[in-house]
């Protein structure tokens, strides 16, 4: 099981914890880990991604194992220990005001 | 006992305000989707317990958010909002082709006999249409791909359709008012449009009287006499009567004619209000004294307002959706403002009380006349 962190808004909408976890066939990467969490809270559907284009939206961060994960490809394999659910893939807000 | 039930959009979130008739005691309910910008709320007419909510922020982009009871619970719906066929371009600020792109659903508009049925105008301006209670969203692209389509261009605010209107007596004639492009009307259930801008006459754009180009603000009817339509544009306050084939100016005595809402009383469908501001750059009332003018005969002769409501230091700012009344006898006319009010009149407008002072931002106000 991949673990997934929220930001609080979207923990809120999906009415979850701050972590949820979801299965993720391999190659574990950031496209499978958001198709997965899609499918399981649907209402999460475009807050983080287009829904026809997939692409992030531009105030949210994809960040695992101390990197940042947002600019690459969206079918990157992302390291072992996300994959084995010891690191979360951790989606999260800009530091922005408002 | 009649109840009401006043439905306020913020920049942090929705508010659900109740009283009784007599609109004197109010029971707060909030904030709803703290911390989400609240473009409107509006209730069914088939369905007073059925809510629509559009929801929205920056980083997380739409959500649309539907009650079944009133808004005391809500569940997230569809929100996939997919320009249907070629995309197309308009033009962007500085007169460039731009293509049009998804930003947020600035105004949701129940049918008034179907509680499944529900119209949204969005940003970058096309109407939307749920037939599913808004599970899912289908466009009615005979607007977006109008042949004017590709000379729209967005107000300050953006591209956005922020007012349609469904004509109680003739289904599938509606209107739509789009910034910076002005009304369309269409006779077919939204297949096909047309301008409906003649008289219409804006300094701002190179051709004063262009048959597009206008920053409509705000269009109203009374449901009565659906061929009467009111309008606050940029500047100027409009009518028409023969059901937006020809608009006439009715500023009149207004201190002046700039704006955001306007709106008819419930039983009077020549009396109308506006909220004048002092200008397109100036978002504030004139003086720092807030006043909402009423006009009794259509226009053209305007008192103002002002029992109950600021009339020194204020400069807060009423937005387009940011103004309703009700049905009750007599009519109850509301307002909230971007400093956070939202004030009652259950007189018509003769005497008027904050129901909150210290909300967020205020976006938009409906209201809804229970039993």
């Amino acid at each position: 099981m991949v673990r997934v962190v929220l930001p609080a808004h979207l923990r809120t909408l999906a009415r979850t914890g701050a972590e949820v976890k979801v299965d993720v066939a391999a190659p574990v990467t950031p496209g499978a880990i958001l198709d997965a969490l899609e499918a399981e809270y649907p209402m999460l559907r475009g807050t983080i991604r287009d829904q026809v284009s997939h692409k992030r939206r531009a105030f949210l961060r994809f960040f695992a194992c101390g990197e940042d994960w947002s600019h690459v490809p969206a079918d990157t394999t992302l390291p072992e220990p996300v994959a084995l659910g010891v690191e979360p893939f951790m989606i999260v807000g800009a530091m922005a005001g408002g | 006992m009649s109840r009401v039930r006043v439905l306020v959009g913020t920049r942090k979130g929705a508010f659900v305000l109740t009283s009784d008739g007599t609109r004197k005691q109010w029971d707060v309910s909030g904030p709803h989707f703290g911390g989400w910008e609240i473009y409107h709320l509006k209730g069914s007419p088939a369905d007073p317990n059925r809510l629509y909510a559009s929801q929205s922020s920056s980083w997380f982009g739409q959500v649309i958010q539907r009650s079944d009871d009133g808004g005391a619970t809500w569940q997230p719906v569809g929100n996939k909002f997919e320009y249907a066929g070629a995309v197309g371009t308009h033009l962007w600020y500085d007169g460039t082709p731009r293509p049009w792109e998804f930003a947020r659903v600035w105004h949701l508009e129940p049918s008034p006999t179907d509680r499944d049925t529900v119209y949204a105008g969005i940003q970058d301006a096309a109407l939307f249409r749920s037939t599913d209670g808004g599970q899912t969203w289908d466009e009615l692209a005979g607007l977006r791909t109008h042949k004017s389509a590709p000379l729209w261009q967005p107000g300050a605010g953006g591209l956005c359709l922020h007012t349609i209107l469904l004509d109680p007596a003739q289904p599938g004639r509606m209107f739509i008012a789009i910034s910076a492009a002005g009304v369309f009307g269409s006779d077919d259930g939204g297949a096909t449009w047309r301008p409906m801008n003649r008289g219409l006459r804006s300094e701002q754009i190179p051709d004063p009287t262009a048959e597009v180009g206008h920053c409509v603000h705000r269009i109203a009817m009374h449901r009565s006499r659906p061929r009467v339509l009111f309008m606050q544009k940029h500047w100027d306050v409009m009518r028409s009567d023969d059901g937006g084939e020809s608009w006439r100016e009715v500023s009149g005595n207004l201190p002046t004619d700039f704006g955001f809402p306007i709106d008819v009383h419930a039983h009077e469908p020549e009396t109308i209000y506006v909220v004048p501001i002092k200008s397109d750059s100036e978002h504030y009332p004139p003086d720092g004294r807030l006043r909402v003018y009423r006009s009794r005969t259509g226009g053209h002769e305007w008192e103002a307002l002002t029992q109950g409501l600021p009339q020194r230091d204020c400069y807060v700012n009423v937005l387009r959706d940011a103004m309703a009344v009700d049905t009750l006898e007599p009519c109850g006319v509301y307002v909230g403002t971007t400093g956070g009010q939202v004030y009652v009149s259950a007189d018509a407008g003769d005497r008027w009380a904050p129901i909150v002072e210290h909300l967020p931002s205020v976006v938009s106000v409906e209201v809804q006349t229970l039993p």
